[in-house]
């Protein structure tokens, strides 16, 4: 972060736009304004023009076709429009399976979009996770014993940086005849993806994880065999009737180069973001003694550390360290006072729960950001438990969950 | 027009206006904000602090509380979820020149529209009258993306609460271009687009009147933004310009309207000599938009000469604009086959008054190169 004595650790809640990527979109801003859609003028034809090109960098980066993108107005929204959409369709055509089902650390906005289909005459399933905060094959593999609709399983966790198996999990969903949908909102940009060898049906991104604008998102939504969707909403009939809606062209140009630049760059940054959180986690142990990091180390997105301080309870550490950016889990639900949802799933009890602390480090993170925000971080550490901020082991973990 | 291939001139601004500087500038401040609005930490604090600025800000423009003011992707999700979220239980009621963001959020009945494109205030009391019937929710636009034709909301508020009706008014088109505020209207919902008066594409806004806190049942199930009904890290950078520009837009507002609506007076008394009919004429309509029908020139034949001449104007609206189907604004007017013979031109803020000399120039050449042919209209 530029300035100031912040030091931003929170790049799974958001990354800073990258200032190439704000280069790119403010000519669409400024000299080409024209609606998307506005084939009829010249002006309406370049910026359709560079939207789809941009479709054609984000599918790169997926491995997809182009025409195989839907924009939309970020990952929620992808996410509600492949689970709602995929299984609404379904239910139209008079299909008689009724079960969808996720995993218990999935976003928020996926145990929504699952659990409001209850609604619908559908029966949510929340699978379990391992301690490792991984999904057993052979829990999937029991609960796909009854006919399925869908299952939506992430990539890569928010709060934990966990990647779950999907090449592996995959064929048990497609032997089962079920759709296959994964929120890619935190591996696109940051591990290899690729719905083909994962073999999804539906795959969401959005363009704010990986230092594109906010306000802009994708779904992928598999031509061969081609899956249906009812949209969420229809109107105008942009991107197929699939989801109606002047495109915001700059913000999907920047999106286009956000992709562009995650692949050319990934592999590199990977390996760098990787060792700057070896570096972080290196230094905490040193300094601070009792850190537990939660989630296994392997299959883990780079710049990812979910860990507690044993004894100091996340609310009063935060608070204790102004000058750093760093959460407690979901940045949606981070006001919230109960203990990470995706904690508990993992096995942690409400109090050790209640100390876990979500660390991310990316683009913007320097060796001496991470030097400096050890040092911080274990200062407060030992100040927390010199003043006895000890978790209680009542109350709150009821709401948990 | 030998050098009109160098230059384009864009008349096209109810598709989307050319974005206003002070929405650019106070969308690059935004994003400097780099946290989510949602994070509790310092960065996360500040963007939320733009967030709820720019809320109040927009509330208080449009006259609602800031807690009614509900950030959207955009004006189709704004007037769906206004419809989804508020119609359950109710008979929708849709007026017949609506956009199709509106008309196609639910099935419900049309309301028709005069032959000046004025919803028939008469037709709509029978809709609304019939006995034992569930309360509606009527749907009805401020002023019309095609012909700019402004409704009279007040007068429909009235009777659709004299009948226990909601009435939601998409103020798409109209924001920025009229002044206008909740309760002026009367209306229980506004749906706005940012990019529409001059904001970023990617930001809109759904107002719900009231003095407490409305619920309303959401479209996108997420992380608990906007107090639960809309999912979605808020597009913040968007956010911020759009509420620029409608800041902006207003404090323009009165004088661009007399300046824009000189420059479109200017354009119609060239084309009606011409042949050329404007649609819905007799009503009050933008000061920036003119839809000139020409008897026996297809709308696509006029847009390809005028295109070439190096001028982006409309047939219809720019979502349908790939499509070859007829207008259903002036079909609904009662125009017939001369609904597929009208363009649109809509004149962004930033028009000169040598764009608009260049248009009519382009205008009288076309005409003059197009025959009127017979079969095509009646």
């Amino acid at each position: 972060m530029s300035g100031t004595d912040l030091i931003y650790l929170d790049y799974q809640a958001t990354t800073p736009c990258d200032p190439r990527v704000m280069a790119e979109m403010l000519p669409w801003f400024t000299q080409s304004f024209a609606n998307p859609h506005s084939l009829d003028h010249a002006a309406g034809r370049a910026v359709h023009e560079a939207v789809e090109h941009a479709r054609a960098e984000v599918a790169a980066l997926l491995g997809a076709e182009a025409r195989e993108i839907v924009f939309t107005s970020g990952a929620t929204e992808a996410n509600n429009l492949a689970i709602k959409g995929a299984v609404r369709h379904l239910l139209a055509r008079g299909d008689a399976r009724r079960r969808v089902i996720t995993l218990a650390t999935e976003h928020k906005c996926v145990l929504e979009s699952v659990r409001d289909l209850a609604s619908e005459g559908c029966e949510p399933v929340i699978l379990p996770v391992r301690p490792d905060g991984t999904l057993d094959p052979d829990v999937l593999a029991r609960a796909l014993d009854v006919p399925t609709l869908l299952v939506s399983i992430m990539a890569a966790n928010n709060e934990t940086g966990v990647l779950q198996d999907i090449a592996a999990l995959a064929p048990l969903v497609r032997r089962a005849g079920a759709l296959l949908h994964s929120d890619l909102a935190q591996a696109a940009g940051k591990v290899d993806v690729d719905v083909r060898a994962w073999d999804l049906d539906l795959a969401s991104v959005s363009a704010h994880k990986l230092y594109g604008p906010k306000g802009v998102g994708a779904l992928f939504v598999r031509r061969r065999p081609r899956v249906r969707l009812a949209p969420l909403f229809s109107g105008g009939g942009q991107e197929r009737g699939l989801r109606s809606g002047t495109l915001p062209a700059p913000l999907i140009i920047g999106f286009g180069a956000a992709c562009r630049i995650a692949r050319a760059e990934g592999a590199a940054e990977r390996a760098r973001i990787a060792g700057l959180r070896d570096r972080m986690l290196a230094a905490l142990r040193a300094g601070c003694g009792g850190v537990q990091v939660h989630g296994r180390m392997e299959g883990r997105l780079a710049g990812n550390l979910n860990l507690r301080f044993a004894g100091v309870r996340a609310m009063d550490l935060l608070a204790a360290v102004p000058q750093l950016c760093l959460s407690t889990g979901s940045a949606c639900s981070s006001a919230d006072v109960v203990p990470s949802y995706v904690l508990t799933a993992m096995g942690l009890d409400g109090a050790a729960a209640a100390e876990g602390l979500r660390l991310a480090v990316g683009r913007y993170t320097s060796p001496a950001d991470v030097e400096r925000a050890a040092a911080i971080l274990c200062q407060a550490v030992a100040r927390c438990r010199a003043q006895g901020s000890v978790s209680p082991h009542d109350g709150q973990t009821a709401q948990a969950g | 027009m030998s050098t009109a291939r160098d230059r384009f001139t864009y008349l096209d601004a109810n598709a989307s206006e050319p974005i206003r500087p002070q929405a650019l500038a106070a969308m690059t401040d935004a994003a400097e904000a780099v946290g989510n609005p949602a994070s509790v930490h310092r960065a996360g604090r500040a963007a939320r602090a733009l967030l709820e600025t720019a809320r109040e800000d927009l509330a208080t423009i449009f006259g609602v509380q800031a807690e009614n003011c509900i950030f959207t992707s955009g004006g189709t999700e704004a007037n769906v979820l206004a419809i989804t979220g508020q119609g359950q239980g109710r008979r929708i009621m849709v007026g017949a020149t609506e956009h199709d963001a509106v008309r196609q959020a639910a099935p419900g009945q049309t309301i028709p529209v005069t032959a000046d494109g004025v919803v028939d205030g008469a037709a709509l009391e029978r809709l609304l009258a019939v006995p034992g019937a569930a309360p509606a929710l009527v749907c009805v636009m401020l002023a019309n993306n095609e012909t700019g034709v402004i409704s009279p909301v007040r007068e429909i508020a009235d009777l659709c609460h004299a009948h226990g009706a909601l009435l939601h008014v998409d103020a798409v088109q109209a924001a920025g271009r009229i002044g206008f505020d909740m309760a002026g209207l009367g209306a229980d919902s506004i749906a706005l687009s940012g990019h529409k008066f001059g904001g970023p594409k990617g930001a809109g806004a759904l107002l719900l009147a009231g003095e407490r806190f409305r619920a309303l049942t959401p479209l996108l199930a997420g992380g608990g933004q906007e107090q639960g009904r809309r999912g979605g890290t808020p597009a913040l950078p968007a956010i911020a310009g759009m509420v620029a520009a409608a800041r902006a837009a207003l404090a323009a507002q009165s004088v661009q309207a007399a300046r824009l609506g000189v420059l479109r007076d200017r354009i119609e008394r060239a084309a009606t000599p011409l042949g050329a009919v404007v649609c819905g004429a007799a009503a009050p309509r933008l000061a920036n938009t003119t839809c000139l029908l020409l008897p026996g020139r297809r709308a696509q034949t006029q847009l390809i000469a005028l295109d070439m001449a190096g001028y982006g104007v409309s047939a219809g609206s720019a979502c349908s604009s790939g499509k070859v189907a007829r207008s259903h604004v002036l079909d609904a007017m009662g125009l017939g086959e001369g609904a597929g013979c009208a363009i649109r031109v809509s004149l962004p803020w930033s028009v000169t008054e040598a764009d608009v000399d260049g248009f009519i120039a382009a205008y009288a050449a076309m005409v003059a190169r197009l025959p009127a042919r017979p079969g095509v209209v009646a």
